[in-house]
Formats: structure tokens, sequence, C-alpha cells
């Protein structure tokens, strides 16, 4: 398994996040974005901390016009969970760690 | 571990704290949730702090901010805070993430967060066309139809911002005049692509997975009216940051921490700067005015009441 967040494209976004076995959280960011910012350390931490149980991910929505207007990304930072494929929770905005290691505890049940 | 100051939020108040108390040889550690900067990371151009005569970039100017502070060796911890105890002449602080703090002086810059319309659809639609935050958000609506709520000189500014993206931002003002800089005012009514709606409240955000469409309701005619928008930037105002603090500290009405001049609170030992204040204006420069006001009477209050000095 891959070591901390690895930034995801429109190209590797089938394999990485839709065909990927394990819980992955998504971190749709861009360079602009003041809360992104804050959001990117706590995700980096959550990858260090959920390493073999959860996978993370971030994907530049500037860069990947596309995905973000498929997944209708209208607000960053915006959180989003996949389990095989399939989005089961989305957080728009900065929320606590807590919350977040909470929300990822849940899903991984 | 024992601190001379342990500052409380990261903003320009809290930055410009803990450059004073660092140049002071304080032993001072800042405690930020984020990251430091508050405000004005999400701000995109700074044209009123003095110094740069073409303006500074938000992000910019926190992280010039942040550089000079640890310069002098100020600390900062990103977490937040779980627990505080102010009464005892050492005051303590416990953070989410369980470290532990101990303090002769606090100082509060914990800021304010952007208020809520309080309206049907405004969570449910929050990222799907509800935003805050025009800096972040502004991009994905190119071409599109959006509206801003408020007529401070937030709402105004942001919504000069959207028109970089936006065909037509229509200002939503719940009066028939702008709060706005006067200067900001006629950059706005000179804007072929703003469109302003006085004496208006949304009532209601509409759609389903988007944002489609505002109920707007005037507030002299009473009469209510559909807006089609894919989007809507609420700037309708703050609310401090002092949840935590209630019960320890005397706070106004609305939640805002009550200062004297010296910026200090009513609990001896504790101080507040920055919008966190009552009464304070809310601008980058007033902030770290009270910050430095803070950090000189927090000095003071530590060579009065403490005799040994930490380092």
């Amino acid at each position: 398994m891959s070591e901390g967040v690895t930034n995801v494209t429109q190209d590797s976004w089938d394999a990485e996040v839709l065909q990927s076995p394990d819980l992955i959280l998504v971190d749709f960011w861009a360079a602009w974005c003041g809360p992104c910012k804050m959001v990117a350390p706590m995700v980096e931490e959550l990858a260090r901390e959920y390493e073999g149980k959860a996978r993370f991910v971030k994907l530049n929505t500037d860069e990947n016009p596309d995905l973000a207007s498929r997944y209708k990304i209208r607000g960053i930072p915006t959180l989003m969970f996949f389990k095989k494929g399939e989005i089961v929770e989305q957080i728009v905005g900065v929320v606590p760690k807590a919350q977040l290691k909470a929300k990822i505890d849940s899903l991984l049940g | 571990m024992l601190f001379d100051t342990v500052i409380i939020g990261g903003g320009p108040a809290g930055l410009t704290a803990g450059l004073y108390t660092s140049r002071a040889r304080l032993k001072t550690l800042l405690i930020e949730r984020g990251l430091p900067g508050g405000q004005v990371m999400t701000t995109e151009l700074v044209e009123n702090y003095p110094g740069f005569e073409e303006g500074i970039m938000g992000p910019e100017l926190s992280a010039k901010m942040e550089k000079q502070a640890r310069k002098f060796g100020l600390e900062i911890v990103q977490d937040s805070v779980r627990e505080i105890s102010l009464d005892g002449k050492t005051k303590k602080i416990i953070l989410e993430e369980g470290r532990q703090y101990e303090a002769k002086s606090v100082i509060l810059c914990t800021g304010a967060h952007p208020r809520l319309l309080g309206v049907k659809g405004e969570a449910e639609l929050r990222g799907k066309g509800v935003s805050y935050c025009a800096t972040c958000d502004g991009a994905f609506f190119k071409g599109q139809k959006i509206a801003v709520v408020g007529g401070g000189n937030s709402a105004v500014e942001e919504a000069l911002f959207l028109t970089k993206f936006a065909k037509e931002v229509h200002v939503i003002h719940r009066r028939d005049q702008l709060r706005a800089d006067r200067i900001v005012q006629e950059r706005a009514f000179a804007n072929e692509r703003i469109k302003f709606i006085w004496d208006s409240v949304v009532e209601e955000i509409r759609g389903d997975e988007e944002v489609t469409s505002l109920l707007i309701k005037n507030r002299k005619t009473q009469q209510e009216s559909v807006l089609d928008v894919q989007g809507i930037f609420i700037y309708v105002g703050y609310i401090p940051n002092t949840e935590f603090l209630s019960g320890f500290i005397t706070l106004d009405e609305e939640g805002y921490i009550v200062t004297d001049h010296n910026m200090a609170t009513s609990v001896p030992g504790v101080f507040a700067a920055g919008d966190v204040r009552a009464n304070s204006v809310k601008q980058i420069s007033v902030a770290v005015g009270s910050g430095t006001t803070a950090a000189i009477s927090a000095a003071k209050y530590i060579e009065e009441n403490f005799q040994e000095r930490l380092k």
C-alpha cells in the first residue's frame, strides 16, 4: 500500500478510486482555496494513522475539471468517501479532525 | 509544559501578539486549529493593509506574518482546544489530541466564522451551490448566474471578484444602500455584470441536487419572487468563536469577548485581540493593532505577577 496521500487524475481515477477494494477518501482541492490548505495536513495525518485500513488521495479540481463536474463539485474543500466505486459519504468545508476520524471509523465498521 | 504566554488562534491578531511576546523574550505558544492566517487565508487580494501599495494576496500576507513571528521564536501547534481553565494563576489548556499546556497568561484571538442565513435549503445544498468562500468556489460558476447576499465590504468585494467567472451576479441586500467602503461601492455600481436587489431577503434556497433558484421577499412591499441562479454566496456577518469560553469569561450578548482598552478580559492574565473582541472593527489593521496591545499588556502582567522568567 502506498504511503501518504497520492495525487489522482482523470487518467488514474478509475483504477485508483473506483476499482479499489479499500475505503477511499478523496480530497478535492485547488491551489487558490485557503481552507483546502487547512484540510490537506489533516488528511496527511489521517493517511498515516489509517495506513493499511483506508486509502487517502487528492484530486486537483483545476487540473481535472471533468471529474469535478462529473461529481458535481461546487465547493471545495470537499471530502468524498468511496467504497467499491460508490460514494458513501461527502463532507464540504473544514471540519475538525475528530469528526473525520469518527466518520472513517463508522465507515470501516 | 509551562509557557509565559499561550495564544489561541493564528489569524493576524494572534500572529502579531506572538511576534511581540516572542520579541519580548516571553516563551510563547500559539495554538491554531487550521493553518495560520485566519480569515485572511480566504481573502483573494488585500488592498487596505498599509505597506503593500499594489495590494497583497491574502495567503501571501498570512505566510509573511507567520514567518516573521516564527523568526523571533514563536512556536505554533496545530490542534483545537478541548478544555481550558483560566481562573487560577496558572492557566491550563488541553488540546483535542491530548497535549496539555500551562501558561502564565493567555491571549484569545479565536476570531469569528461566517453567519448562516438560516433558511431552508442552506445546509442541504452546501457545496452544491451554497458557498461562504468566493475565492474557493468562484471558479465552479463560469458563465453562470449567481447571487451574493449581504451589503458589507465582504459581500460587495466578493461580488466583484465573482464577476471574473459568473456572467451575472445579483447582490441581494436587506437595505436600500450598501455598507461597503465607498470605493468598493463605486466599482460595484460601475460593473455591468453586477445587479442589485434592494430591500430584500432570501427566504428559501431551492434545488434538488444543486441550487436552481432562490425565493426572495421584498421587505417593503412583502412581494415574493423567484430568482433563477446556480449559486449563492452568503456574507451576512459573523459569529465569534467563543463557545468554549462561555461561563469562564465575560462575553457580550452576541458572544464577543468584552475587553478594556488594554485588551484585558474579565479574568486576570487573560487578554483578547482581533475580531473576537466586542465592538471591534473587523479589519486586518485593527486585529494587528489589538494583537500588539494585548501582547504588551500580557508582558506587563507577567512582569508584575511572576518572579522568575522562563528562558
